[in-house]
C-alpha cells in the first residue's frame, strides 16, 4: 500500500524540531530512520498529518568516549555503531545485539535513537540497553532529562517521551576488561525480530569470582526485563555449570510471556531458560579469555 | 496542504530535477517518475528486498523512503551496473549460474551482491549467504545465486 498524505519539514537543529512538534502536537512524527514508521505508513497504521525529518540534525550524529562512558547520538545509524571500532572494544554486547538486528540494509538507515523509541518488544536494542544500564537523555521544551532504562520504556510500542521530547543520546558505561559476555537470540530465521532474546554480563573480581550478573530477557513481555534472581545466584561466585543450570531456571520463572503466532508463552518461558543457560556458559568462556 | 517539492538527485550519474509530493515512496519515485523500471517493487514494507538500491554507496530498501529524503543523494539502480552495451560481470555470472528464473529479485540480489563484492573483494561462501539474506527469492532456491556471486568475485577484482 501507499502512505497517506503528510506534509513535510525538515529539522536542521534539535531546537528546530522541538519547535516544531511544539505547533503540531500529536499530528506530527519524526522521521529518523525510517525503517518502522514507513512500513507503518505504507500499511497505513501510522498517518501523521505531518512529518518532520531528522536525517539532517548532523549535531545527532556521533560515538565517541567521555570518561567512562560511551556516547551515542540518537541519530547514529545502527549499521554504524555495529562497526565502530569503539564499541566493537568497550561495548562489545551492543555491536553484537545490532548485528542480529535484520539485514545490513535495514539497519544502513535505521538508527539507534528510532528504534529505542520505537520499543518493539522483539527488539535487539533495548534488550543490551537493559543490561548495560545504559541513559537516555531526551529534550524538550522545558529542558534536558536523563532516564534510566527502567524509567524511559513504559510498554509494548510505548516510552515515557512527552510527545514534544525528542531522544538526543545514549549513554553507555563502558565495560571493564574481562568482563564476560553475551548476546544470544532464537529466531526461526537469520535477521527475524526474535522469538527469545538474552543478554548476560559478567562483572568479574579476584580468583575467578564473579562480582555482578546481569541477565536481561527480551521476547518475555511488553519491556525488556532483568532476572534479578538468577542474577542474585551467580553473584559472589565462581560460576559453575550447576549454578548457570540454576540461574537459567530462575529466569524462566521471571519471564511472563504471552503466546502469539510466532511462539505459545509455554515455549518462549522454556526458551528463556535455554537460552539463558547457553548465553551464560558463552558469557563464562569470554571471561576466560576464551 | 501538503505542498510539492523541487528535488535534485543523481541516479547512475545522470542528474534529474524533478517536483514530487512529500509522500512519494523513492521506488515509484525511480519507476514511475524516471522510468527506471530496472528496481522491483514487491512487499512496500521491507521485507523482500526487491527495492533495494544504492544511496550515497550503501545498500537501502527504496520503498522505506521517500523520494523528497533523497534531495541531494547519489543513487545506483540496476541499470547502472551493465555499461557500453555489455552486463556486468556480476549479470553476466549471474546468466552463467542461473541465478534467476522469473527475475523478480534480481534487481535486488544484484545491488546487495555489488555492494558485498565491492567492499569484500574476497568473501567466503557464508559472507555470501549472509549478504543476500536481507532478499527474498522465490523460484532459485538460492544455490544458484551464491554461485554465482562467488564465480564473479574474481572477475571483479580482474576488473
Ligand atoms: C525488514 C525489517 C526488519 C527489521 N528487523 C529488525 C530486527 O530484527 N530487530 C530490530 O530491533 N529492529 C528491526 N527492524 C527495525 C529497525 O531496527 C528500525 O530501524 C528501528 O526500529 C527504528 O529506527 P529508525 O531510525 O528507522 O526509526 P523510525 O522508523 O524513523 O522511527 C521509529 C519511531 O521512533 C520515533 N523517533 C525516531 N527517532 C526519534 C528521536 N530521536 N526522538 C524521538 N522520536 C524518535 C519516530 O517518530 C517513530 O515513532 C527491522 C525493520 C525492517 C524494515
Ligand atoms: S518492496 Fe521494498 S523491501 Fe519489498
Ligand atoms: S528468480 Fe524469481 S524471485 Fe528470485
Amino acid at each position: 500500500m501507499k502512505p497517506s498524505a503528510f506534509e513535510y519539514f525538515t529539522a536542521s537543529t534539535v531546537a528546530e524540531a522541538i519547535s516544531l512538534l511544539e505547533r503540531y502536537e500529536d499530528e506530527a512524527k519524526i522521521i529518523a530512520g525510517g525503517q518502522s514508521l514507513v512500513p507503518m505508513m505504507n500499511f497505513r497504521v501510522a498517518q501523521p498529518e505531518v512529518l518532520i525529518d531528522i536525517n539532517g540534525i548532523k549535531e545527532l550524529d556521533y560515538i565517541r568516549q567521555e570518561d567512562d562512558e560511551i556516547v551515542i547520538g540518537a541519530l547514529t545509524r545502527e549499521r554504524d555503531v555495529e562497526l565502530s571500532p569503539l564499541v566493537q572494544e568497550k561495548c562489545p554486547i551492543l555491536a553484537e545485539a545490532i548485528s542480529l538486528i535484520g539485514h545490513a540494509s535495514i539497519r544502513t538507515r535505521g538508527t539507534i535513537g528510532g528504534s529505542l523509541v520505537h520499543a518493539d518488544p522483539a527488539a535487539e536494542i533495548p534488550v543490551a540497553i537493559y543490561g548495560l544500564d545504559a541513559k537516555m537523555k531526551v529534550v524538550g521544551p522545558s529542558g534536558e532529562r536523563t532516564l534510566e532504562p527502567e524509567e524511559f520504556f513504559l510498554s509494548y510500542l510505548t516510552t515515557s517521551l512527552e510527545p514534544s521530547e525528542i531522544l538526543v543520546e545514549v549513554r553507555i558505561p563502558v565495560l571493564p576488561q574481562k568482563t564476560g559476555w553475551s548476546f544470544v537470540e532464537l529466531t526461526r530465521r537469520r535477521g527475524d525480530f526474535y522469538i527469545v532474546a538474552v543478554a548476560s554480563i559478567l562483572f568479574m573480581g579476584k580468583g575467578g569470582v564473579c562480582k555482578e550478573a546481569r541477565i536481561c530477557l527480551g521476547g518475555v513481555g511488553p519491556t525488556s526485563i532483568r532476572a534479578e534472581e538468577a542474577e542474585e545466584i551467580l553473584a559472589g561466585q565462581v560460576i559453575t555449570d550447576a549454578l548457570i543450570e540454576k540461574a537459567g531456571q530462575k529466569a524462566a520463572e521471571a519471564a511472563d510471556p504471552e503466546s502469539d503466532y510466532h511462539a505459545s508463552a509455554e515455549y518462549r518461558r522454556d526458551m528463556t531458560r535455554v537460552f539463558v543457560q547457553r548465553g551464560l556458559a558463552e558469557a563464562r568462556n569470554r571471561a576466560k579469555g576464551g | 496542504m501538503a505542498g510539492r517539492r523541487r528535488i535534485t538527485v543523481k541516479v547512475n550519474g545522470v542528474e534529474y530535477e524533478r517536483e514530487v509530493d512529500p509522500k512519494r515512496l523513492l521506488v515509484d519515485f525511480l519507476r514511475d517518475d524516471l522510468e527506471l523500471i530496472g528496481t522491483h517493487v514487491g512487499c512496500e514494507h521491507g521485507f523482500c528486498g526487491a527495492c533495494t538500491v544504492l544511496f550515497n554507496g550503501r545498500s537501502i530498501r527504496s520503498c522505506l523512503m521517500f523520494a523528497v529524503q533523497a534531495d541531494g543523494a547519489e543513487i545506483m539502480t540496476v541499470e547502472g551496473l551493465a555499461g557500453d552495451g555489455k552486463l556486468h560481470p556480476l549479470q553476466e555470472a549471474f546468466r552463467e549460474h542461473h541465478a534467476l528464473q522469473c527475475g523478480f529479485c534480481t534487481p535486488g540480489m544484484l545491488m546487495v551482491a555489488y555492494e558485498l563484492l565491492r567492499d569484500n573483494p574476497d568473501p567466503t561462501e557464508e559472507e555470501v549467504r549472509l549478504a543476500i539474506a536481507g532478499v527474498l527469492c522465490r523460484c532459485t532456491g538460492y544455490k544458484q545465486i551464491i554461485d554465482a556471486v562467488i564465480a564473479a568475485a574474481p572477475k571483479m577484482r580482474g576488473k
